[in-house]
């Protein structure tokens, strides 16, 4: 039987709370330190105690992310799920089980290999403590598996060491747990199996993280002083992370003082306000949030955008509507984030598609919001905000200085002789703001979401009513120059593909996927909102472009028809939305039916 | 509302003070309310008490909700910032700009219908969170602005101006203040700038959260028979108890009247508001005798004013964060960009 490396989708299913967890990193956290590029999924319940939860990991040696059908291993270690577990398994895969009690009859497959392992029975004499036992047989099926793929023992010995410095009593207990699962493996089975893995130099120097913690980090580094937030998952670890790292990073050296602000409000709509109040006041201010919370703080977005105060809003993205799937995956906020609030309101959008675009993104958002002087909303999704990643390591430009947008010192009042809050002096629609306090007789205004004219008085003049929204229009366009750019990828085909966020995983495989069909597409991977001028040249200069997302609507189609007034006729929707994170197979096949369906040449045959 | 411009020319004899500069140096716009609305009574109050405590006015940050009271900031302070936020959200605005700047006044005015309603949420957390601000509410018992819907601070029994009794019971903002741990809890009358002005300065000068729910009936809409907060209908049902505006750790605070007087306002449509004052027994330390007498006091329809309860000695949300003295919106780079090397350990962290 020929062996293949690095090369399989593995699955462990589990008791939600049992501690499986920090088994299943190790594993995954092994094979990236042999060099192996990994990415990993929890799929979880929305539940802490009890229920079914799933860590899946792919490993490629190509470099493939994103989420791939059927499982070429799977290790089930909850009863209940045994049925599905067991079918999900890809003919001639393995199941590695625990055979202390046989499998049922009417479970066995012929088409899968069983690979049984007495994994309770063994442990019985060992450990006499039932808790303990039920723990450790998370580190033995691990162990099992060493033996079973041919993962280096010492690296994995070596976690063991480092994640239990300072219990030191427990390290020689899992590494004996280790021993035991992969002994059997040599003794009793097969080993190593035909999908294996070795040493690989696919990693590089990147580093494994999830996007929340990313995210929580940049915004320390993008000098955010206020965060405040309320508890909501899967937003909730960029609270907790920006916390962490601040308690550290951010401590004067000399009073032992905070040089932060956390505020965990009493719900959404406070968690805004505060942010709002903060960055009046010339403080950078975060949150994070999800759908729901995006939802309740719409009133106040509009209140920002319309008196244009700076605000960054993380909304990690989960499936919804209503509460949804609170704990699964989508790109369903688009329209609800770009539109939040009454009357005509518009905000700038950030998608990133990495933990490093994650770090980057939160300080160039606290960057776009001052300048523009206005929310702006990042989206992520749970995705990439609580799975681990491969990334490009955080790196931060020294020379690179914050850009606090149009702020006016007391001198810079002193040499002013007139100042209009909302006056557009630089014809970029931006107007020059001061923070409460500067200036003892110049430069204070009263902020108010009524209309204002452009010394901020209040007045419901049509003229000034309307001057004063077409101004924010030009504002827009200027965002247009100012937010991250389209990575774009043209040349080779006259249909191509948009996408955004999270979406951008399973991309380079699917395009692999299709090449071998005829179909080669150009990409253009969206990474802001108002789109750029490149967005538009690259739908323009195709005759086709699918337009992949991860909702049911189609809301980035729709955005991009409705903002760039693109024909619909020429935006071909392809939308997964069932909550786990799409994969290149489904990406390939909904654009090969789009071919067949359509009679479409293979881009091969139309080079030629 | 008046459409008389104030003159921008000053008499040249005005008053100076201690920073030399007038009255008129901490007014506002002109103010678009109804004639003899009480809310412009309390704006003219803070404008007093900033004026003679001589604080300089463009350090002051006004935040306000939405309705008639939330209107209020423009009409005093021009000098400083203010922000007319959304309803009922003053609370967690003002906790960002306080987050950002502690060395500013914090001045919060809020209405009856802004927190006993639709804020009442955001002011019992601002309250917990001990923001260090002077958090005025001008309570009237009815939504000016939408034209005289009950509000929640309105007697049940009362009846609207058709003639509608209000069939739920009011919710008393003194009482949850000090339920939920303000450090300064008053009620005055918007009428009474001999007591209302003393507390304003005292409420600036605290430490912490100082809340004071001001009486001011609404002359348009609930100022009529069969209405608790009609100047008749109170003057009818007041019960005298003494006077306790006596604050020793505020000097400034004086009242004209003394301990066991009683006191009739007059109001600007010519009734008497009769205000009842603490008595020589009350303990303004004893946060749960206050919160007991306020209540008691509830049960007979006496409306119970003056500095109720303070704590001279409280913490502000930043001492209880333990943030750093400098302002945070004046943190450079410098002191927040951790820069290049500590996320080399980081990366090393994640490997």
């Amino acid at each position: 039987m020929s062996v293949s490396y690095n090369d399989f989708v593995i699955r462990f299913a589990n008791v939600n709370g049992s501690g499986s967890a920090s088994a299943n990193g190790m594993f995954a956290k092994a094979l990236f330190r042999m060099g192996i590029p990994v990415a990993t999924r929890n799929i979880f319940p929305s539940n802490i105690q009890g229920l079914p939860t799933w860590f899946e990991v792919r490993v490629s040696e190509e470099g493939y992310m994103g989420r791939r059908e059927g499982v070429d291993i799977m290790v089930p270690m909850n009863a209940e799920t045994l049925v599905e577990d067991i079918a999900s398994v890809k003919p001639g895969g393995y199941l590695v089980y625990d055979n202390s009690k046989p499998l049922p009859k009417h479970l066995r497959r012929d088409d899968i290999h069983e690979v049984g392992i007495p994994i309770a029975t063994m442990l019985l004499p060992e450990f006499s403590d039932p808790k303990q036992r039920s723990l450790f047989k998370n580190i033995t099926y691990l162990g099992a598996l060493a033996g079973l793929i041919n993962i280096e023992f010492d690296v994995i010995t070596g976690m063991v060491a480092t994640q239990y410095k300072g219990k030191d009593a427990l390290i020689a207990p899992n590494i004996r747990a280790l021993e035991i699962g992969r002994q059997y493996a040599y003794d009793y089975l097969d080993a190593p199996l035909p999908i294996q893995v070795r040493r690989s130099d696919k990693v590089g120097n990147r580093i494994m993280v999830d996007g929340n913690a990313a995210a929580g980090l940049g915004s320390i580094y993008g000098g955010a002083t206020v965060c405040a937030w309320y508890p909501i998952t899967p937003s909730t670890s960029v609270a907790e992370a920006f916390e962490q790292h601040a308690n550290r990073l951010r401590i004067d050296a000399e009073t032992g003082q905070k040089k932060f602000a956390i505020i965990q409000a009493e719900d959404e709509l406070a968690a805004i306000g505060i942010v709002i109040g903060a960055a009046w006041n010339g403080a950078r201010s975060f949150t994070a949030t999800s759908g729901p919370g995006v939802s309740l703080m719409s009133e106040f977005l509009g209140l920002a955008y319309f008196a244009e105060i700076p605000a960054v809003l993380w909304d990690i993205q989960r499936a919804g509507p209503s509460t949804g799937m609170p704990t699964r995956t989508q790109q369903s906020d688009i329209l609800s984030a770009a539109y939040a609030s009454h009357g005509d309101t518009k905000h700038p959008l950030l998608f990133p598609s990495t933990p490093k675009e994650c770090f980057d993104f939160a300080a160039d958002a606290l960057d776009l919001a001052d300048r523009l002087q206005t929310p702006v909303i990042i989206l992520s999704d749970l995705e990439l905000g609580m799975n681990d990643n491969l990334s490009e390591p955080f790196e931060w430009d020294e020379s690179r200085r914050y850009d606090r947008g149009k702020v006016l010192s007391a001198d810079d009042l002193d040499q002013l002789d007139v100042f209009g809050r909302y006056l557009d002096v630089d014809g970029d629609g931006i107007g020059y703001r001061t923070y409460p306090g500067t200036h003892p007789d110049k430069g204070a205004f009263f902020t108010r979401g009524t209309s204002r004219d452009e010394f901020a008085a209040y007045t419901e003049s049509p003229d000034a009513y309307q001057r004063n929204m077409e101004r924010l229009l030009k504002k827009w366009d200027t965002a247009k120059t100012l937010v991250p750019a389209a990575e774009i990828s043209s040349g080779k085909s006259r249909v191509g593909v948009l996408y955004y966020g999270t979406t951008a995983l399973p991309m380079p495989e699917a395009l692999d996927l299709l090449e071998p069909e005829g179909v080669i597409l150009d990409t253009c991977r969206v990474r802001a909102f108002p789109f750029g001028e490149e967005v538009t040249a690259f739908i323009d200069e195709h005759e086709l472009v699918f337009v992949v997302e991860q909702n049911r609507d189609a809301q980035m189609r729709t955005l991009l028809i409705t903002e760039g007034d693109f024909s619909p006729a020429k935006l071909v929707r392809v939308n997964y939305y069932a909550g786990l994170s799409i994969s290149a197979d489904f990406i390939q096949q909904s654009v090969l039916e789009y071919f067949q369906a359509n009679k479409l040449p293979r881009l091969t045959e139309v080079k030629s | 509302m008046t459409f008389v411009a104030k003159p921008k020319a000053h008499h040249p004899k005005l008053p100076l003070n201690e920073i030399g500069l007038t009255r008129r140096d901490y007014e506002g716009s002109v103010s678009t309310l109804c004639a003899g609305c009480g809310h412009d009574s309390v704006s003219a109050a803070i404008v007093q008490a900033c004026a003679e405590l001589s604080l300089p006015p463009h350090r002051f940050a006004k935040v306000s909700g939405i309705g008639c009271s939330s209107k209020t900031p423009s009409y005093f302070l021009n000098k400083s910032h203010g922000l007319n936020s959304v309803h009922g959200r003053m609370p967690s605005v003002m906790t960002g700009s306080n987050l950002a700047n502690r060395e500013l006044y914090c001045v919060g005015v809020s209405g009856d219908g802004d927190s006993a309603s639709i804020g009442l949420g955001q002011f019992a957390h601002i309250v917990r969170r001990r923001i260090n601000m002077l958090y005025i509410v001008d309570n009237n018992g009815t939504y000016g602005l939408t034209k005289g819907q009950f509000s929640a601070t309105n007697d049940k029994g009362s009846t609207s101006k058709k003639g509608a009794p209000n069939l739920y019971e009011p919710i008393d903002l003194v009482s949850m203040a000090l339920q939920l741990g303000a450090t300064f809890v008053a009620r005055s009358f918007s009428g009474d700038k001999h007591q209302l002005v003393p507390l304003i300065k005292a409420g600036l000068r605290h430490k912490g959260m100082a809340f004071i729910d001001v009486i001011s009936p609404c002359v348009a809409f609930n100022n009529h028979k069969g209405s608790t907060k009609s100047y008749d209908h109170v003057r009818a049902h007041m019960q005298n108890v003494v006077n306790a505006d006596y604050i020793p750790h505020h000097d400034e605070i004086t009242a004209d009247y003394k301990p066991g007087s009683k006191e009739d306002i007059n109001m600007p449509d010519g009734s008497t508001l009769r205000l009842h004052k603490l008595d020589d027994q009350y303990d303004p330390h004893d946060r749960v005798g206050a919160l007991n007498y306020v209540q008691r006091s509830a049960e007979t329809g006496d409306v119970v004013t003056g500095l109720l309860y303070v704590d001279p000695k409280a913490a502000d949300c930043h001492d209880v964060m333990d943030t750093i003295q400098k302002p945070l919106n004046q943190l450079s780079e410098a002191d927040l960009c951790p820069g290049q090397n500590p996320l080399d350990s980081i990366n090393a962290g994640f490997r």
